[in-house]
């Protein structure tokens, strides 16, 4: 393991240090490890929460600033982080119109943001979860954990951060959370796998010549293993596979969110979208917006992620909202 | 009551969290390596991480009985662990921890493990079959159940619990995950043994061990 920390223990506390170094628009409370606005919003506003293990930088405490989220957790690396820390960021930017939790839909995230959403209650605030579900790779049903949120979280902040600066209420800010999840699918492909600062090692052995389809997000190998193929042949099996869930119609439009993994260069990303508009152009499918680059990662793992959100005029319209925070930024 | 039969008190109930935590801290790289086959390797990291904090508030903790040293473990698990194991073994000890005011002969004590099994099936629902840690706790708690009835004492009945979690654990590998993690694999979990099921034999062997000596 080559990596560039002090020690595998003091990777997280490191981490925070330097994002409160880097961001004085940001509050990064160490002990508890939460990450708020520096600034508070003028006024009732529903307050947007998320949070997920470490190693997805910049998910979440990136997104954090006026136009996304109010705060983020951050958990050990690939940890969901505890309870506590939710309840301590609830605490800090509760502001009058009750707390949304936008949660990934993984078994250690989900019991104990339930857990932080009972203690919150417990203290009088108003708590609605927001589960995002969105990745292909894993088959939806009574006998799995169900579908693994994984690039669609990026888009449900966005867009419910948008309508939640605009002084939209509880309740409408989290249906729009839930409708932008249901518009979402995604599905990824690995080239190698991560290596965890406290394993030491990757977390699965790849051959050089091998790739992992169906991955999630925390280094855990996919659905399948088989040899890497040019970029034009996997856009199109993954738009494939996304297409065959998704049911988009030719004339439908989407936002498109092509997503690095932590270690494939922009160079790489860029060759693999080229292919997905161009398949996606085939179907006749019109691609609204999109965004390229490295926003839901898994530490050093290279390959790529594909996020389709069927647009509508509301969807676009907040997606194209301003935003103001370290990795997402827009007038 | 057979005054042969030593009662589970404040002093074993510490006892078997140092146990667990030096077992945790021993097995880690067992653990991790299991995680790291059908998981994201760092179960091994994170309960060695929670037992470590449930050993210093333990050094603060004036014990009034074994129920509150559980639960202080269980309490400090939750906040500090995260992931599923933190909520789940945080929520058994807690609920083991409630059902133990003072101290317990096997029966109370089978009935209290009970009531462990219980919170992590309320809270992961979770089925024996699942590929989860309910796959070595629930044969466990039954062994345990079935000794304490026959009138065994502590430690024969812990050691019957650590057998059936030991082989409830092994019993996990030919199994498909449909929950957790490794549920994502699909048919690639089938041939790991799950390392959730493997913490909980080495509790359950603990408990055995620090009850026998």
């Amino acid at each position: 393991m080559k990596k560039l920390i002090n020690t595998p223990e003091s990777v997280l506390e490191d981490a925070l240090a330097g994002v409160a170094a880097a961001h004085p628009e940001l509050t990064v409370d160490i002990p508890n490890r939460v990450i708020t606005r520096a600034t508070r919003p003028a006024g009732p506003k529903v307050a947007l929460i998320s949070g997920g293990g470490s190693g997805h930088e910049p998910l979440h405490g990136g997104f954090v600033g006026p136009g996304m989220l109010d705060a983020a957790c951050p958990g050990e690396v690939f940890t969901s982080p505890v309870p506590d820390q939710m309840l301590a960021a609830a605490k800090a930017v509760e502001n009058g119109a009750g707390v949304v939790f936008v949660v990934k839909n993984y078994t250690g995230d989900v019991m104990n943001f339930e857990l932080a959403a009972e203690l919150a209650a417990e203290e009088g605030l108003e708590v609605r979860t927001v589960l995002v579900n969105d990745d292909v790779a894993v088959e939806d049903s009574t006998w799995t954990a169900g579908r693994r949120g994984t690039g669609a979280t990026v888009l449900v902040e966005k867009t419910a951060g948008a309508l939640a600066e605009r002084g939209a209420g509880l309740d409408e800010v989290a249906t729009l959370g839930e409708r932008v999840n249901a518009a979402s699918r995604s599905f990824a492909v690995a080239l190698t796998a991560a290596t965890v600062p406290a394993a030491g090692k990757p977390g699965f052995d790849l051959p050089e010549d091998e790739i992992e389809v169906g991955v999630g997000i925390h280094g855990e190998p996919g659905r399948r293993r088989e040899k890497l193929r040019p970029a034009r042949d996997l856009a199109a099996e993954v738009v494939e596979t996304i297409l065959t869930d998704h049911h988009l119609t030719p004339g439908d439009e989407v936002i498109a969110l092509l997503n690095g993994l932590g270690a494939t260069p922009l160079l790489e990303l860029y060759v693999v979208y080229g292919e997905v508009a161009a398949r996606l152009a085939e179907r006749g499918i019109t691609v609204a917006r999109s965004l390229v680059g490295n926003y839901v990662t898994s530490l050093d793992m290279a390959g790529f992620s594909l996020t389709l959100t069927k647009a509508d005029a509301q969807l676009v319209d907040l997606w194209d909202a301003p935003v103001d925070t370290p990795a997402l930024k827009r007038a | 009551m057979d005054f042969d039969t030593p009662l589970f008190d404040s002093p074993l109930a510490e006892a078997w969290i140092r146990a667990i935590a030096a077992a945790v801290e021993e097995e880690q790289a067992r653990l991790t390596e299991l995680d790291s086959a059908i998981g994201d390797g760092d179960h091994g990291s994170n309960l060695q991480r929670g037992f470590a904090a449930a050993l210093t508030a333990l050094d603060g903790l004036q014990p009034t009985g074994p129920g509150a040293v559980l639960s202080k473990t269980g309490a400090t698990l939750i906040s500090k662990v995260g992931g599923a194991s933190g909520p789940l073994y945080g929520k058994a000890f807690r609920a083991i921890g409630a059902a133990l005011p003072e101290p317990a002969d096997p029966a109370v004590l089978a009935e209290a493990l009970a009531a462990g099994l219980d919170a992590i099936r309320a809270l992961g629902k979770a089925e024996p079959g699942d590929k989860t840690i309910v796959d070595a706790w629930t044969p466990a708690v039954a062994a345990f159940r079935t000794a304490a009835a026959a009138g065994a004492t502590l430690p024969e009945a812990a050691t019957a619990a650590a057998d059936a979690a030991d082989q409830g654990a092994r019993d996990t590998v030919p199994l498909q995950a449909r929950k957790g993690r490794a549920s994502y694999l699909g048919e690639r979990s089938i041939g790991h043994q799950d390392p959730g099921a493997t913490s909980t034999a080495l509790l359950f062997r603990t408990l055995a061990d620090i009850t026998s000596h």
